[in-house]
């Protein structure tokens, strides 16, 4: 089952690759928090219980409905042009995340060794390749934002492949999840719209030499 | 004690928060210094003994513990300096004290920490803390700096999880199942090659943006230039230190491993491309807290040349860096009294600073040579140390790609320089500029003679520690 879900979620990486809108991008996310809630049920099975409860409602309270209806919140207020304006077009970025895809199966193919669910590397790793993507392609500090969000995702279900071994790594990924969207999000976010009125990243490049 | 020192640290960066009265600030600080002071001492008393599970320090972890001791001091004044001079509200003198508390605790926690995991979370709470002082001016520029240096830094955090992540499935068959950073370099043997390779790599980057070394060193400039002088110089001295300790724990771990012969090579590309970067902005900046920064980025990349390089080239670089921390926070020290004169950080609106502040002027002359390591500045002693293992190691390539380009920032460093001290400036009004107190100068003299103090003759247990944490390795 958990399978499914992984394959599910790479899919739609390859959904957002072709998105226009910024909510689409906040869709995904949702659905991502909650195919993760999901795999974490299947593969945490070992788990003592309260710990497992409070993993499942990190992904669910936080992942799925917490941040974006937070990010939500943010486009609205400081009135975030809706389209995504990636610089790179849809069709190219489809063909890179593929291609990353493809890079990080042959990656894994590469290892040789049986205690390592593949699917979950693959899985993994082409997240966090994808978002560091998504940062560089896109103009936006909020698309900058979601980008983050994904490496965290991919970061999370590599966490659980250790899970069962070593609890404290996947609490310790929820406390990073928690402490970087709040730094992010909760403390900076909010101060971005009243220094700044049009949140853009081309107006935060005078620090140079 | 690390537990009564966290708890300390938070009552007193929370009254620091809430207060507003200016007498119970610095009655606040001058606590949390004698904190501070009993902390480092009972850590020395208490060497290779574990306390609390996760802490334990070593010798590296208490000559450091000791170098941020005699960092912090001037720090804290040339603090209440700019809070004086700058007319500050006592809401964001509140905070900015804060901060560094908070700063220079998680800092210390990183040092003596015995666990990866947990060095880790000390390390994102630097990060919390910084970009306190970083936003303190609260305007565009300063939301610039913050924005960035929060962004990278969770992205290397991320990194850090990520490698830590690996470093556990490289233990995950062989039945090791704590990150101890001593358990972990007795059955280093024992890890998976593989996984242990990708979690050096992802720790190594990670690490890289709180040492300042290529790739992620572009946020610890901005930081360094938009944060107030004196935590600049907590973030170029201290800040970088706590980079280089945690690359130098994996490193250590590698060591005892056949990989080790590839994270050399990987720590000597970073270093080369690292001091490459320094070499072609310090060749022409002209904003005077930009070029200590890239400065910063140079020294760093030698440290690690010598750490890669092995031999007596391990000794040097904890030599160096130790040097390094007495000397760059004696530039920044002087740039606030520099900045009272000419208002401006462009090389361009200043000049003749021998005219305006004859202390500060000797220091700056003093700084240039001790940071370019001319003698008899200490950091000759450990650039010729480091420079002489790449000798021995037959690395003529290295060794002569280093040389041209630490002659260029030499070049750089000094053309500016000198014009700041020597060249008229082209627009001054000479009745705006403040009367100087040539004993704010003195902090900055007392860290510059420490530096050459501590390399030409150093006291026996100085060098006995160094010895023991080049054993790590």
């Amino acid at each position: 089952m958990s399978e499914v879900l992984l394959i599910t979620f790479i899919i739609s990486l390859l959904l957002m690759s072709t998105a226009n809108r910024i909510s689409t991008y906040l869709n995904i996310l949702v659905f991502q928090g909650f195919i993760l809630f999901g795999i974490t049920l299947f593969s945490l099975s070992e788990m003592n219980t309260v710990n497992l409860i409070l993993i499942l409602m990190e992904t669910i309270i936080f992942k799925a409905i917490a941040v974006p209806v937070f990010l939500r919140t943010i486009i609205r207020r400081n009135h975030i042009n809706r389209e995504a304006e990636p610089s790179v077009s849809n069709f190219v970025s489809l063909i890179i995340i593929t291609f990353i895809i493809v890079v990080s199966m042959m990656l894994s193919t590469q290892i040789k060794n049986p205690s390592l669910n593949k699917t979950v590397f693959v899985v993994s790793l082409s997240n966090i390749f994808t978002g560091l993507y998504f940062i560089v392609s896109r103009k936006k500090i909020i698309t900058h934002v979601i980008g983050y969000l994904i490496i965290e995702n991919g970061v999370f279900i590599l966490s659980l492949a250790v899970g069962n071994e070593m609890p404290m790594m996947v609490n310790l990924g929820i406390m990073l999840d928690i402490f970087a969207s709040v730094l992010i999000l909760g403390i900076f976010f909010n101060k971005i719209g009243d220094v700044l009125n049009d949140p853009d990243v081309s107006q935060l490049q005078n620090l140079k030499d | 004690m690390s537990g009564i020192f966290l708890a300390g640290t938070f009552i007193i960066a929370l009254l620091l928060f809430f207060n507003k009265n200016t007498f119970l600030n610095y009655l606040l600080v001058s606590l949390y210094v004698f904190l501070l002071g009993g902390f480092i001492g009972y850590e020395y008393l208490h060497l290779n003994q574990t306390e609390n599970v996760f802490f334990k320090p070593d010798a590296l972890s208490v000559l450091l513990l000791s170098v941020l001791g005699i960092v912090t001091l001037p720090a804290f004044y040339h603090a209440y300096r700019y809070m004086v001079t700058h007319d500050e509200t006592p809401h964001s003198r509140g905070m900015f004290f804060g901060g560094m508390i908070v700063l220079i605790s998680s800092i210390c926690m990183a040092y003596t920490s015995n666990n990866m995991a947990v060095m880790w979370i000390f390390t994102e709470l630097t990060t919390l803390s910084a970009s306190i002082l970083i936003y303190h001016h609260r305007n565009l520029r300063a939301l610039e700096g913050v924005w960035k240096y929060v962004f990278v830094c969770s992205i290397s955090i991320s990194f850090i999880y990520i490698g830590i992540l690996f470093l556990s499935l490289a233990m995950k068959d062989n039945g090791i199942n704590t990150l101890n950073i001593d358990e972990l370099m007795q059955n280093a043997t024992q890890l998976n090659p593989f996984w242990l390779k990708l979690s050096f790599l992802f720790i190594f980057t990670g690490f890289t943006v709180k040492a300042g070394l290529v790739p992620m060193y572009s946020a610890g400039i901005d930081a360094k230039d938009k944060a107030p002088a004196p935590a600049g110089a907590l973030f170029s001295s201290i800040l970088m230190n706590m980079g280089f300790l945690g690359i130098y724990r994996m490193y250590a771990i590698v060591c005892k491993t056949e990989i080790q012969h590839w994270a050399a090579i990987v720590i000597m590309l970073s270093a080369i491309l690292s001091l490459f970067v320094a070499t072609v902005y310090m060749s022409h900046i002209k904003n005077i807290k930009r070029m200590f920064a890239y400065s910063s980025i140079e020294h760093m990349g030698i440290a690690m040349l010598g750490l890669a390089t092995g031999g007596i080239g391990i000794y040097a670089s904890i030599l160096h860096i130790v040097l390094h921390t007495f000397i760059k926070p004696a530039l920044f020290f002087q740039f606030n009294q520099i900045y009272r004169v000419y208002e401006s950080k462009s090389i361009y609106d200043t000049g003749y600073y021998f005219k305006y502040n004859k202390a500060g002027a000797i220091v700056l002359l003093l700084g240039f040579i001790s940071a370019t390591a001319m003698p008899p500045s200490g950091l000759f002693v450990s650039e010729f140390l480091i420079f002489q293992s790449l000798f021995e190691k037959h690395n003529f390539i290295v060794l002569a790609m280093v040389i041209i380009m630490l002659t260029t920032i030499i070049w750089g460093f000094g053309s500016n320089m000198f014009k700041l001290l020597f060249t008229p400036p082209l627009y001054i009004d000479e009745k705006k500029i403040p009367k100087s107190n040539p004993w704010e100068s003195l902090s900055q003299y007392i860290l510059l003679g420490l530096a050459i103090y501590f390399a030409y003759t150093p006291p026996v247990l100085f060098v006995q520690y160094i010895e023991e944490a080049v054993k790590l390795i």
